[in-house]
């Protein structure tokens, strides 16, 4: 077992499942096919992305460095969270980037129930992570990964 | 709520719903995400105009039009005019029936919906779709030194660059919010520390280089850092001219779509790299050397998507950003000449030029227009990107000479005279 402290974007408390994305998320490509034909697991349907293809993203605790790709990213995440394809929590090893941030703050204050946000974990979370792991974030933006 | 920057009197009162509980929101929205990257304070927008990235009546983005119907029944409409990004829809592009019914009855069944609400929030009319919205004929064109609220990646790193406007790269619908409130967060590119080179790219090639590669290249190398181009003005002058301003749109968009630069300078060309020089050059800043052979590799290692890699191409798109005015003639020139000297009247590939409204207005009051029109080419307002974005298009081998359509679909990339030669009928 192993805590990380990050800095919660979007506070929150969840347990899930790690999934490992050890590239860029790019969050269009990913969800695109999920949105599009209802999906309910939100299989990851980005074909560039090795770690996460064809994987299901729902109910995951989603590891990542930062997303990448088109800007409607936010967006397409928002729709995500509303049509409840989203993971349980997106935890980041970097700063956030723009466009996941706009994502995760769109789902804060427009939906009712917020997808915990921590950003800023570091290299070493996201090297010591593997997809299967037991995650579980505390308010205060702390990981432990078991 | 809880928030960490510093904000006017009149900031707060929106933020308690003095102005209605939607406003309110919007506003959180803003004070969350500025706060995420230590934003200081919010500031005006300043551009007469602004621009959004979501131009499709997409069905499955659903929860965006539910958000915009909640904007507009609290009255939180945009404070500017706005332009939009291109259709994603053409009767003229070709499709078969199974496209036509799957883009009409399914994907985008929400268009007529959506340009509804758009007119509503504010859009300038409806010629105003296009990812270029800052070409003279079609009129959004900020000033030097303005704050903007846009998202579409390809407008902000062309503001940010050629003209010398200031603006982050934004999600869509949080550049809607800011031309909303009317300020963004102060961060980022809207700073002048923000806006430092932390790369220094040198150009040696031996000849002017492919703007689409040359942008891929430095995009893939930098990402979302600012790089300090030296050696490009060899090659494309010190003047901001018609081609010049072309060269750039383009490969900006490569920048933008490769990796995620929002704003680059030019060495005695793009107007902050002028006037301040090498003082943009952040201390202890990499350095990148771009020679013929690295252009070469960056080009060999662009993965073909195509199932049947030798499969002969059924569709071509030229305008990812959409082509300028001057551009369109360049082209028409080329196909016409190309087509002579290969004994043909018509392109040998269905062939797709896409422009703003406005451009192709403009373009087809010249005589140009028939010429073009002869060749078999098709002159659209068209974005290509979400054409291709389906599961029929993706299967099917179209290229392209944008990079920025290659990184987003599974169409194939050629240089511009590569591209000639296949639709004149020539050798690849």
């Amino acid at each position: 077992m192993k805590k990380f402290k990050g800095r919660p974007v979007v506070p929150g408390t969840c347990s899930a499942p790690a999934l490992v994305s050890h590239g860029g998320f790019n969050t269009l490509a990913s969800f695109q096919n999920a949105l599009q034909f209802g999906d309910k697991a939100a299989k990851c349907g980005d074909q560039n992305n090795k770690d996460l293809y064809q994987k299901p993203m729902v109910g995951t605790a989603l590891c990542l460095p930062q997303t990448i790709g088109s800007t409607t990213g936010g967006m397409v995440l928002y729709c995500a969270k509303v049509m409840e394809r989203n993971p349980a929590c997106m935890l980041f090893s970097e700063h956030i980037d723009s466009l996941a941030c706009a994502g995760a703050v769109l789902g804060a204050v427009w939906t009712d129930s917020p997808m915990p946000v921590i950003d800023c974990l570091g290299d070493e979370f996201l090297n010591y992570v593997k997809d299967g792991m037991k995650i579980t974030v505390a308010e205060d933006g702390t990981v432990t990964v078991e | 709520m809880n928030y960490k920057m510093q904000l006017t009197p009149d900031e707060i009162e929106i933020l308690n719903g003095a102005k209605g509980e939607t406003m309110a929101k919007v506003m959180k929205t803003l004070v969350m995400y500025g706060d995420a990257f230590g934003a200081t304070k919010m500031v005006p927008v300043e551009s007469k105009m602004g621009h959004l990235v979501t131009s499709f009546g997409l069905k499955v983005m659903s929860p965006v039009y539910d958000l915009m119907d909640q904007l507009i029944a609290g009255g939180a409409l945009s404070q500017q005019k706005f332009s939009v990004d291109p259709k994603p829809l053409d009767p003229k592009v070709p499709a078969n029936f199974l496209q036509k019914l799957i883009f009409n009855k399914f994907m985008y069944s929400k268009q007529d919906e959506y340009d509804k609400q758009l007119a509503k929030l504010g859009l300038i009319d409806d010629k105003s779709y296009t990812c270029t919205c800052y070409m003279d004929e079609v009129g959004n064109l900020p000033k030097k030194g303005e704050v903007l609220s846009w998202a579409e990646s390809s407008a902000v790193v062309y503001a940010n660059s050629v003209i010398g406007a200031r603006c982050n790269r934004n999600s869509g619908i949080i550049e809607l919010f800011g031309s909303i409130v009317g300020k963004v967060p102060y961060f980022g590119l809207v700073t002048d520390e923000g806006r430092k080179a932390t790369w220094i790219v040198e150009v040696k090639t031996t000849k002017k280089p492919e703007a689409q590669i040359l942008g891929s290249a430095i995009g893939m190398k930098v990402m979302e850092d600012v790089p300090y181009i030296k050696g490009l003005d060899k090659w494309i002058g010190t003047e901001l001219d018609g081609d010049t301003k072309a060269y750039l749109k383009d490969f900006g968009a490569a920048t933008a779509s490769n990796g995620a630069v929002g704003l680059y300078h030019i060495d005695n060309l793009t107007p902050e790299a002028v006037e301040q020089g090498e003082s943009l050059i952040a201390e202890g800043a990499q350095v990148y050397v771009v020679d013929d052979a690295e252009l070469a590799r960056v080009q060999a290692n662009y993965p073909i998507m195509w199932k049947d890699k030798s499969a002969a191409p059924k569709l071509c798109f030229v305008g990812c950003p959409h082509l300028s005015h001057a551009q369109l003639i360049e082209w028409t020139d080329n196909v016409v000449a190309g087509l002579k000297k290969n004994g043909l009247k018509k392109v040998t590939v269905p062939t797709v030029f896409t422009a703003a409204p406005a451009v192709v207005e403009e373009f087809n009051k010249t005589a140009k227009a028939k010429e073009l029109e002869a060749t078999g080419v098709i002159l659209s307002y068209i974005c290509p990107l979400m054409y291709m974005n389906n599961p029929l298009c993706k299967k099917m081998p179209v290229i392209t000479n944008s990079n920025k359509l290659r990184t987003y679909t599974t169409s194939r990339y050629y240089r511009s005279d590569e591209i000639l030669n296949i639709i004149t009928g020539g050798k690849a």
